[in-house]
């Protein structure tokens, strides 16, 4: 499939592989595509295909073994905990499936998370987790702590915080894999708005047939190779 | 302001397990505070000891007694500027329990020796015209709730029969420090007792208190005194009264160590209790440290969040156990009446309870801080769920 704009991921020869024991078994062989600015994409294949494996190398919260791997014009591979770090925060926007929030924080204050790296000021801060909240439909429930919301709530809460710095991607690791059908459903149109309002790039690993046809392209990954399909 | 937020909200996470973690660590800092008061408090009469006064005894044991013609020669030596002796009594009054320091003084000379003995100029002339007067300090009056003018009766151990004395003064302490738990009365009297009653060892003294001039020449002052009585009928030993009081320290020094150990041993109980609810705290929490990881936040932040929180575990333990440590002493105190004389929690105390609470919220938090901040942020992600 070509990409639509210039890519703002660029994958080359990418490798990574674990060590199990006195063995090292591979993960990841020589992947090589490109992700363009604004695009949706689904990585779909079987348990240990590697699909979560090349997601997290991609966010950079793990190291490939070799190839290269340049997002927004940085190849994160070259980086150092501490860069990656900056990077991430900058950068990379999270979805997780069991959302992730942090449990003695309100919804506002989760959402307020990532901008506390920023240099904005508590009012702009303030305005723009209003904003977010509001988008994702739950500024009614800013002052709630995670464990008054639903699951469907919760990962909306999740996505606020993903975009709350315009990251250059946001990637999101079975963002509906535990929630109900109608709650996923409401979070794959929360991301199609994401994508075609504000022209987010998303990387969305996923089980669910029903939540790739979302995407605008789909690569299934084999045995730790990628293999594209239509 | 997050960041304290954090660190408060994880504290009060699980209250029970905080509270019970906050109860253990009032009890040690306070069992603490207690044990290092006592110690303090068999210290507290080489503390309260003057450095300008010298005190002789016999060089064989504190046993034996001198002769009261020392006095004299002791007295003209260059640098000796007053002189007083004193005998210890060792009477019992009703029951040996209501143990408490006597002592029979040279009536006209032994206070000018000590200023930090605040006697009422009324009640020390009555005391100095009634040979068998008795001045008692404050602690002692308050716990047998003796006033002046009481008859206070004892019974000799050392000097048989039963002695009668009239409280004629209470002495108050210059300082907190100044031990008011001792009973004076005239040597006089116990000597001319003594001789009518046939003993055989009349006009002796327990030791001789010498006070000089400049206490840097208390080395000196001391060597002579003791050169002078050399194989006389009874050599002396001169030493400072620091030194004199910190002998009797040494006699029961396996105690002290004791205590000390058993002091420490507490913290190191309540360290090991500490870092177990921070090491199970930590790892209920990987995954959020890897989702703040995998937000931008650095293995410093975590680290705060985690010393954060056992310090402000240690710090409630602190402030509670302090709080607690003066009622509790005071109790204390009271329970033992005049067995340690000077029973106060001293600052010192309060500082070093507070270290030891720091101590311990640092230590606690030092490995699972560590692991937190190192644990790669995909391992801790896979901990979820």
């Amino acid at each position: 499939m070509e990409s639509p704009a210039e890519p703002i991921v660029r994958i080359r020869n990418l490798t990574k592989s674990y060590r199990r024991g006195e063995q090292r078994v591979p993960v990841l062989t020589n992947i090589s595509f490109d992700i363009a600015a604004g695009e949706f994409i689904a990585l779909m294949g079987p348990s240990g295909s590697g699909k979560s494996t090349l997601l997290n190398l991609i966010a950079g919260i793990d190291k490939p073994d070799g190839g290269s791997l340049t997002v927004n014009g940085t190849d994160i591979a070259t980086l150092s905990e501490a860069e990656l770090a900056d990077w991430r925060a900058a950068n990379v926007g999270f979805i997780f499936q069991f959302y992730n929030l942090m449990p003695v924080l309100t919804a506002f204050e989760n959402v307020e998370l990532p901008l506390l790296l920023t240099s904005l000021a508590r009012g702009e801060r303030q305005a723009r987790v209003d904003l977010a909240l509001s988008m994702v439909g739950l500024a009614d429930r800013t002052t709630h702590y995670p464990s008054e919301l639903s699951g469907g709530q919760q990962q909306r809460v999740a996505i606020a915080r993903a975009f709350i710095t315009d990251p250059v991607i946001l990637v999101a690791d079975e963002p509906t894999g535990d929630l109900d059908r109608a709650s996923a459903n409401d979070i794959l149109a929360l991301l199609e708005r994401l994508n075609a309002e504000l022209g987010k790039t998303i990387i969305m690993v996923t089980h669910d047939p029903h939540a790739a046809r979302s995407a605008h392209a789909i690569r299934h990954l084999e045995k730790g190779e990628l293999d594209v399909a239509p | 302001m997050h960041f304290l937020k954090l660190i408060l909200r994880n504290a009060l996470r699980h209250r029970l397990r905080t509270g019970l973690t906050v109860l253990g660590l009032v009890v040690a800092i306070l069992a603490f505070g207690l044990l290092r008061t006592v110690v303090d408090a068999w210290y507290s009469g080489a503390e309260g000891a003057s450095a300008a006064r010298l005190v002789t005894r016999n060089a064989i044991s504190l046993v034996f007694p001198l002769p009261v013609s020392y006095r004299e020669r002791i007295r003209r030596m260059e640098g000796v500027t007053a002189i007083s002796y004193a005998n210890w009594f060792g009477g019992v009054y009703v029951t040996p329990k209501n143990f408490f320091p006597q002592f029979a003084v040279d009536a006209k000379t032994y206070f000018d020796l000590y200023p930090e003995y605040v006697i009422p100029p009324a009640e020390m002339k009555a005391f100095v015209i009634d040979r068998k007067g008795c001045v008692i300090g404050r602690k002692l009056a308050n716990t047998y709730g003796f006033k002046v003018g009481d008859a206070l009766p004892l019974r000799g151990t050392i000097y048989p029969g039963t002695w009668n004395f009239t409280v004629r003064a209470i002495y108050d302490g210059a300082q907190a420090s100044t031990d008011t738990s001792q009973l004076f009365f005239h040597w006089d009297y116990l000597n001319e007792t003594m001789k009518k009653a046939g003993a055989r060892k009349t006009d002796w003294v327990g030791v001789y208190v010498i006070e000089i001039s400049d206490p840097d020449n208390a080395a000196q002052i001391s060597t002579e005194v003791d050169a002078m009585f050399r194989n006389s009928l009874a050599e002396t030993l001169t030493e400072t009264e620091k030194a004199f009081q910190l002998g009797f320290v040494s006699m029961t020094e396996a105690i002290v160590v004791a205590i000390r150990i058993v002091s420490f041993l507490v913290i190191f109980i309540i360290l090991a209790v500490m870092a177990n609810t921070m090491a199970m705290t930590a790892r209920e929490r990987i995954a959020e440290y890897a989702t703040l990881k995998a937000l931008g936040f650095g293995p410093a932040f975590l680290a705060g969040l985690i010393y954060g929180e056992s310090l402000a575990i240690a710090l409630a333990g602190a402030v509670l156990g302090i709080a607690l440590t003066f009622p509790v002493a005071h109790g204390f105190s009271k329970q033992v009446g005049t067995l340690f004389p000077v029973f106060g929690v001293s600052p010192e105390t309060i500082w070093m309870q507070a270290a030891a609470a720091a101590a311990v919220g640092v230590a606690a938090a030092a490995l699972p801080a560590f692991r937190a901040a190192r644990v790669p942020i995909v391992e801790g992600l896979r901990s979820m769920g």
